[in-house]
């Protein structure tokens, strides 16, 4: 079972990344579940989410202690945040930054992915949208493929600005 | 349709399916995205229905009580708080035999004020003459919903349906749905006591001691004739769609030496932690009580049982702990965890197990050493 961990903050999409994640996982053939972690949360308050992957049918439902991967669509809740809490030997990290940054030896790979939504014009309520090119990201880390993650994001959203979105995401990772 | 879902959103999808003539809701916490979905189908034309915005829970079931005494098919959801401000009018639907379908999301009672998972509020309605149900994915929430329907109306039983689903756990997580073309599964609903102007009678008027006892005697007629309406709706279900439910899920269960009673999610999250024990030598089993009403048999004999209640009757203890103690003659190592969204994990269940004192009650989180 493969197990990621999605901080954000409240109102940026990490629950629809989640939901996202695991269609594309479903589209992959896969058994995926989601689940955003409820606290006493509001916009801009830190927010977790996770999703499972599996060949089997996924039976747990308690929360996830030790990621495979760590999604961070917004660097500065490290301030408050150990994201790395947990984390499994050989996880990952992916983080929405310009340039990778040392995460206490785990593999970091960064995306730009609030100006590619800014250059894409992806920009609702003032709030550029993250979790339609972050599939991108992780079709090129090899979480799900490519043709799945367009595959989910069609399915949910009309705009095709969301597909060309997730390409620049996959075309632009560092690691 | 292979798609990802919330439980809310199959439970909703499974109504429109069903296609109900009413649905009454009170859409204000703790009620669910399940009745808001169903407007935005009704909105949108996609489903039929006469949707009837009421101004508390009690109403919504009473308006529910008053299309059903008319033979049509109705539904509501409920969660907690809500299905306690109705309590007298659930009542009042079983007594009338009225095969309305609810569904229920699990959440704990206040005070303090939480809106996770707990089982408590559907077992205080749980003498209200009400079948219930409880799932443990996505999926069965969504094929519960649509056998609830054919249940409830079946001849045999006219008796109403309660689809029970863990708050948050459920009712929020996002799992793989794949939705069905029911065809002619669930067949229309004739309610032989319909009301009928033509012909001008009601049921349930004033009854006195010299009959009253005959209507509760039927419907536990009905609630004992309703085990084999179940297990004929669930075989014809699984002939149909693929997908097999029995009243009691059981988890490698034949050898089982030990074996954990479990209800909802946490039924599930038990697998886990057989697979776990039995990795260890420890042969370990579950089973997953889904009808609390009609409650189940269970083959517990010459085995070890640990009971999980994700409830608790205060002064009492864990009402499926002391059911099964007294219709099995099980001597459980009873365990009260999970209360309020409490999280409970696989290695914790295999921790029970490993741990049990038969006979003894344990609360999770609370009490020392195991």
């Amino acid at each position: 079972m493969y197990e990621i961990r999605i901080h954000s903050r409240g109102g940026q999409g990490g629950v629809t990344a989640a939901r996202l994640l695991a269609l594309a996982a479903i589209r992959d053939g896969k058994y995926a579940t989601a689940c955003p972690f409820y606290g006493a949360e509001r916009r801009g308050a830190p927010v977790v989410s996770y999703v499972r992957i599996d060949d089997r049918p996924i039976r747990v439902y308690s929360q996830i202690r030790h990621p495979d991967l760590v999604l961070v669509l917004d660097p500065s809740v490290m301030d408050v945040v150990d994201v790395l809490s947990g984390m499994k030997p050989g996880g990952r990290v992916l983080m929405n930054a310009g340039e990778p940054r040392e995460m206490k030896g785990f593999p970091t790979f960064a995306v730009d992915l609030t100006g590619i939504a800014l250059r894409e014009n992806l920009v609702v309520a003032g709030s550029p949208i993250l979790n339609t090119p972050v599939l991108g990201a992780l079709a090129k880390m090899g979480i799900i493929t490519m043709e799945s993650a367009k595959m989910a994001i069609e399915e949910m959203f009309s705009d095709r600005r969301n597909v060309a979105a997730a390409e620049a995401a996959y075309r632009e990772l560092v690691a | 349709m292979l798609t990802v879902a919330t439980g809310n959103k199959a439970v909703a999808a499974a109504v429109k399916q069903a296609c109900p003539s009413v649905v009454a809701a009170y859409p204000i916490t703790p009620q669910t995205e399940i009745v808001e979905q169903i407007a935005e189908y009704v909105t949108s034309g996609e489903l039929r229905s006469q949707y009837i915005p009421v101004e508390s829970e009690h109403s919504a079931m009473a308006a529910c009580i008053g299309a059903s005494v008319t033979g049509a098919r109705t539904f509501t959801a409920t969660s907690s708080h809500g299905l306690h401000y109705m309590h007298e009018m659930v009542n009042w639907a079983a007594g009338a035999r009225l095969p309305i379908v609810m569904a229920n999301v699990n959440r704990a009672l206040g005070p303090g004020w939480n809106i996770w998972a707990e089982h408590t509020d559907a077992f205080q309605e749980r003498d209200t003459g009400w079948l219930q149900v409880y799932v443990g994915s996505v999926q069965e929430a969504y094929d519960a919903t649509l056998m609830a329907f054919r249940i409830a109306e079946h001849e045999s039983v006219l008796l109403p349906v309660m689809v029970n689903l863990d708050g948050f756990l459920l009712s929020h997580s996002m799992h793989p749905l794949e939705t069905v073309e029911i065809g002619g599964f669930i067949p229309p609903l004739r309610l032989p006591h319909a009301i009928d102007t033509a012909h001008p009678m009601g049921y349930g008027t004033l009854t006195g001691p010299d009959q009253y006892f005959k209507l509760r005697w039927d419907i536990e007629r009905s609630m004992r004739d309703s085990v084999g309406v179940i297990r004929e709706t669930e075989d014809e279900f699984a002939k149909r769609f693929g997908r097999r439910y029995d009243a009691v899920e059981e988890y490698w269960c034949d050898d089982a030496e030990v074996v954990v009673v479990a209800m909802g999610t946490l039924g599930k999250e038990a697998e886990v932690a057989v697979d776990l024990l039995r990795k260890e030598g420890i042969p370990a089993g579950s089973m997953r009580i889904r009808w609390l009403r009609p409650f189940p048999r269970l083959d517990l004999s010459g085995r070890d049982v640990v009971v999980i209640d994700r409830d608790y009757s205060f002064g009492f203890g864990g009402v499926i702990a002391r059911s099964l103690a007294a219709t099995e003659g099980a001597k459980p190592f009873s365990v009260i965890a999970g209360l309020g969204g409490q999280e409970v994990t696989y290695d914790d269940i295999a921790g029970f197990v490993r741990s049990r004192r038969p006979g003894e009650e344990y609360w999770f989180g609370v009490m020392p050493d195991v």
